[in-house]
């Protein structure tokens, strides 16, 4: 028996990766040893923008170990500028970005020179000899500031610090009507700015590259989530010919969108490695890595959402300030754009005006965090339909339930033009409200307002709605993105009927080994047992466009389901020809080729032998039922869900403890509810820190005060709720597997649901907003009307932090 | 992350401990559990020649009753601290606070004499110390001396050890029968506090006949609540007279502002948390 009786789909299998992933016994960039291997350690820049006058490398060269010292000048010459491949409008503003600075340096932690040194040790003995003279430049770190006129200038080249402004408006696009006139005729007008504090992505393995100039090509190992864009970005950045180059992501230790980028750390590696004609390897440490690899969110959202007394929105204005920071990185520019998209959410809001400024300042890049535009655009809305209910005096529920789109209008066209193919928000959200006991818990908060109860409790709602499944190439093609959305796969069946499955897609986390295996098993009718998933080597999996924005399973997957749709039109003629009947008379289901009506049947693997032997094919059919298939989304996908938070407000103290965190989920058919549930706890536990917890904070000269996990506060288990997950299943329409992203949903989601459960809960106090984090001292101030700011950016005295750290030393 | 280069002693005797202290002079520094000096290494933030491992002497652990007084040892671990039945039974509170220090990892491998010896004023264990009376014994070149716990914290991370001297042990009066409890306020569960309070009293017949009250990370070094402590013995141990008392909770510190709180928001805190930490200490 060869087939598998039950289908794999929806099935909760463990994850087939863990055991090594878990246990760190695998191929970690920083496990591999090549021989005569190097290691190189990176001299940063310890201030934000300043001319460097002298580098004096004399000391670092003569220290023991020591096989090369390079300043920026030593690399000008070849290292060429970072890509950044999202020209957001044709008269965006983009500065030079070396790798290793030359003359100039532009935020805290930029690269300025490297050590190669026989060991690591070595590296990092030698690295401190080096002699830098910085002469200060002015330091711009306020976004508002830095657009006034007389500004100080990040890039003085530039003449400005803002490079580029987008604009979307659905009067002009034809898709809704004028906000301004709807904003005129309105009878509620709600006026916000919030702000989108910045944060650190905070992937568990810190990145690691090793480059080997031996051998017939030359071959990078990265901690990436990119590797094919990679290896494309270096031939056209570098001008080294793309076939002489291998990239390869081995086990990645999780990204967030904080590795979909192409680093400076990974060219210097490739310049030095090319130039000693040695292997080298580069390892961060923490502290490198918060400082210098590129930062998520930070932007100012002005809002403006106009309404009628019933409820009904009538328009809703979005003025954006997106900080770049000092550099636009691989996709920076495009982060708030991929939320123009998204401030309308599940409503059916008629006219909508979105503008985003997006502004240079010197601190370290901004790029894709997991939700990448989405998780800011899905907060300011929830948070304003929030604030709308709080106006109108109404359940802040019903008034989404007076806009949202109803489940009978789908297919809907938004007044930003996309076609959300489906979604039940009356389900998900019915489900929620029972799960959480909405109305008990408003009666307990209406008890404790009247008691005057220290602690508050809110409730906080977010029903969201995203994009995800990046993205129809036409549609990224229209939005001046510099590549298409297609994913590729290919199948080989080998000798044995095992199955070898090629993906583009390039896992660092998620599971795709167990995720595909499920698919690929209902598909071709193998066992889960008998299937590899191959991926992140462009030599064994050549063709992708890897992982982000939710993409693997929606665009990825679908690929491998095409794939193999190949493999069994190709064994058909063969199992015919065994079988001795015409095709037409043969079905395909469970792994089996059956004579339909009869008894007579083969097996794919059968055939798979049959075709390795190739002793008797049909005339004219080649000896392989390999197949590989590239697939284009007609369109995104669009998960959503009702997720509901009830926090306990501690109005003495201003501590915020989620009580309850329910959440329905629908991200359409499930190939595995283990992997989903998974990835719904940890996009909560982001969305969460960043309501709460997590900010990354430059002091007045623009460094980075919250450098260390002691400093930059992440969540552990004992500070979340155990979560309550519950989904609906509306497939999507527009692929075969009927499946959405999840990758993002979560912290998409969670994020206006904690704030809005704090805001709620001590509104009755004359509080609207809750900064983020909602740290305790700004919710007691906040309760206590104080506005005044007291607030010492600079590193903490005490407390673990690098202050302590260097008082204790001294 | 990779430590400058140095020498590593690990002798098995305090004697041997002090003279290799002595023989590297300033430049040395003295391992215990490591929690706080690894990361400083590892930064490169202190450059010590000479690290004198601390970890093999065996008449630095455990704990032990000496007459009226508990004897802990330095290199006693916060595990071993929190879980020893003579801790729980005379020193309370200093169970209660060293199950608060960090998280498991650290409890296994932090030590009760390192904590106190690196005086972080956001450590936990200063407080409880000072707020108890605990007199520390130091072993130098000369032999050694006892020193009050009010003598021992001097500045930020400052000790009344000298280069050449280690902690041998802590000296505790027994607090026998005395409720306990510390009150500790941070962001998240491992982090530091923004500011703790320890509190120990005795109650009899409904009345605060003693009461012990130490701050964390409301001044340099570890203060301790006098004012409150006056305020609460003799009253009776209701919410009301709690508050009031704690009402003198932040006389006579000076907080530090940083990220996470200025100095006023400190000062709030710290009458919140004494009325918390006293209530919760009268049981």
């Amino acid at each position: 028996m060869t087939t598998t009786a039950e289908h794999e789909i929806g099935k909760a299998r463990l994850r087939k990766e863990d055991a090594r992933l878990i246990t760190g016994r695998t191929r970690w960039t920083d496990n591999l040893t090549v021989p005569g291997m190097l290691h190189m350690a990176i001299l940063r820049s310890p201030v934000a923008h300043a001319t460097i006058t002298r580098v004096d490398t004399s000391a670092a060269r003569t220290s023991p170990g020591v096989l090369a010292v390079y300043a920026g000048a030593d690399l000008a010459d070849e290292q060429g500028s970072l890509p950044c491949a999202w020209p957001i409008t044709p008269d965006m503003k983009a500065p030079p970005a070396p790798s290793l600075a030359v003359d100039r340096v532009n935020f805290a932690g930029e690269a300025v020179a490297v050590v190669i040194a026989r060991t690591a040790y070595e590296a990092a003995d030698a690295v401190n000899a080096i002699d830098v003279d910085y002469e200060d430049l002015p330091v711009v770190l306020d976004m508002r500031a830095a657009l006034a006129d007389g500004a100080d200038l990040v890039h003085p080249d530039l003449g400005t610090n803002k490079s580029a402004t987008w604009v979307f408006d659905s009067a002009a696009a034809g898709t809704g009507g004028d906000v301004e006139q709807a904003i005129a005729d309105s009878e509620i007008v709600v006026r916000r700015t919030f702000r989108q504090q910045r944060l650190v992505p905070a992937f568990m393995e810190p990145r690691s590259i090793l480059v080997d100039p031996t051998g017939p090509q030359l071959t990078m190992w990265s901690a990436t989530q990119i590797p094919h864009i990679l290896r494309l970005m270096l031939a056209m950045t570098l001008g080294v010919p793309e076939h002489k180059v291998r990239v390869i992501a081995p086990d990645v230790g999780g990204g967030f969108g904080g590795k979909l980028q192409v680093t400076p750390e990974e060219v210097i590696t490739f310049l030095v490695a090319r130039r000693l004609d040695r292997p080298v390897k580069y390892t961060e440490s923490r502290s490198e890595s918060v400082q210098a690899a590129h930062h998520g969110r930070d932007q100012i959202q002005e809002l403006t959402l106009s309404a009628r007394k019933d409820g009904t929105v009538t328009g809703l204005k979005v003025e954006l300030l997106a900080d770049m920071g000092a550099y636009l990185r691989l996709v920076t520019p495009g982060v708030p754009i991929l939320g123009a998209f998204m401030f309308n959410a599940i409503y059916k809001f008629p006219a909508y005006h979105f503008a985003c400024t997006n502004v240079f300042t010197n601190k370290t890049p901004t790029d894709a965090y997991r939700g990448a535009g989405r998780p800011e655009a899905t907060f300011a809305i929830e948070r304003m339909m929030d604030e709308l209910a709080a106006e109108l005096g109404v359940d802040p529920m019903e008034v989404r339930r007076r806009n949202w789109i109803r489940h009978e209008e789908f297919p809907f066209t938004t007044v930003c033009g996309l076609v959300y193919d489906s979604g039940n928000y009356e389900a998900a959200t019915d489900k929620a409200m029972e799960l959480f006991d909405y109305a008990g818990l408003r009666a307990e908060q209406a008890r404790r307002r009247e008691a005057n109860d220290p602690v508050q409790l809110g409730l906080g709602i977010s029903t969201f709605t995203e994009m995800c499944g990046l993205a129809p190439s036409r549609v990224l093609g229209s939005l001046s993105y510099g590549a298409g959305g297609w994913e590729h796969a290919a199948i080989r069946m080998l000798p044995t009927g095992k199955v070898e499955v090629v993906t583009g897609s390039s896992a660092h986390g998620q599971g795709h080994d167990t995720a595909w295996s499920q698919v690929v098993a209902d598909q071709l009718g193998v066992p889960f047992e008998d299937i590899e998933i191959i991926h992140g080597d462009t030599m064994s999996s050549p063709k992708g466009m890897d992982t982000y924005g939710s993409r693997s399973l929606t665009v990825g997957a679908i690929a491998v389901v095409k794939a193999a749709g190949k493999v069994i039109d190709k064994a058909m003629p063969i199992a015919a020809h065994l079988l001795e009947c015409s095709p037409d008379d043969l079905e395909f289901a469970d792994g089996k080729f059956t004579v339909r009506g009869t008894e007579s049947a083969t097996s794919i693997q059968d055939i798979a032998l049959a075709v390795f032997a190739a002793h008797d094919l049909p005339d004219g059919v080649e000896p392989s039922l390999d197949s590989e298939a590239t697939y284009d989304p007609d369109n995104f996908s669009f998960p959503h869900g009702t997720h509901l938070c009830a926090t306990e407000v501690d109005t003495e103290t201003g501590a915020v403890r989620i009580r309850s965190y329910i959440c329905v989920d629908d991200v359409g058919v499930v190939v595995n509810p283990l992997i989903v549930e998974g990835q719904v706890h940890g996009g909560l536990a982001q969305g969460i820190a960043q309501a709460l917890f997590e900010e990354a904070i430059h002091d007045d000269a623009g460094t980075l005060t919250t450098a260390t996990f002691a400093d930059y506060l992440l969540p552990s288990a004992a500070d979340l709720p155990s979560f309550t997950t519950d989904r609906t299943e509306t497939p999507s329409t527009t692929n075969p597997l009927g499946v959405k992203g999840v990758g993002e949903a979560g912290t998409i989601a969670s994020t206006p649901a904690v704030v809005n459960a704090v805001v709620d809960a001590i509104r009755h106090l004359g509080v609207n907003d809750v900064e983020m984090p909602c740290t305790p001292m700004r919710v007691w101030r906040a309760i206590n009307g104080r506005s005044g700011d007291g607030t010492d950016n600079s590193t903490s005295a005490a407390g673990g932090g690098l202050g302590s750290i260097s008082g204790g030393a001294q | 992350m990779i430590p400058a280069a140095f020498d590593y002693v690990a002798p098995s005797t305090v004697e041997d401990a002090v003279r290799a202290l002595a023989e590297a002079g300033e430049d040395a520094k003295v391992l215990a559990g490591g929690q706080s000096l690894l990361p400083v290494l590892r930064m490169r933030l202190a450059g010590p020649t000479v690290i004198v491992d601390l970890g093999r002497i065996a008449e630095l652990r455990g704990v032990r009753e000496d007459g009226d007084s508990l004897v802990i040892g330095a290199m006693t671990t916060h595990y071993d601290v929190q879980r020893d039945p003579l801790v729980t039974e005379h020193a309370a509170l200093l169970a209660v606070t060293t199950n608060q220090v960090a998280d498991p990892q650290v409890r296994h491998r932090g030590t009760f004499g390192g904590s106190l010896a690196h005086a972080d004023p956001a450590g936990d264990l200063p407080a409880p110390a000072l707020a108890l009376d605990a007199r520390f014994v130091i072993a130098g070149p000369n032999g050694r001396r006892t020193v009050t716990a009010a003598d021992f914290f001097v500045d930020f991370f400052t000790t009344a050890l000298a280069a050449d001297e280690i902690l041998v042990e802590v000296q505790v009066p027994k607090y026998t029968g005395w409720g306990a409890h510390y009150e500790k306020f941070n962001r998240v569960a491992q982090a530091w506090s923004i500011v703790a309070v320890a509190a120990a009293v005795r109650v009899e017949g409904g009345t605060f006949a003693e009461a012990r009250v130490g701050l964390t990370n409301m001044a340099a070094t570890p203060v301790r609540a006098t004012a409150v402590e006056q305020a609460l013995v003799g009253q009776p141990a209701t919410a009301e007279s709690v508050r009031a008392a704690a009402a003198h909770a932040a006389e006579g510190t000076h907080p530090t502002s940083d990220v996470n709180s200025d100095a006023d928001f400190r000062r709030h805190l710290a009458t919140v948390l004494t009325s918390r930490a006293v209530l919760a200490a009268a049981g």
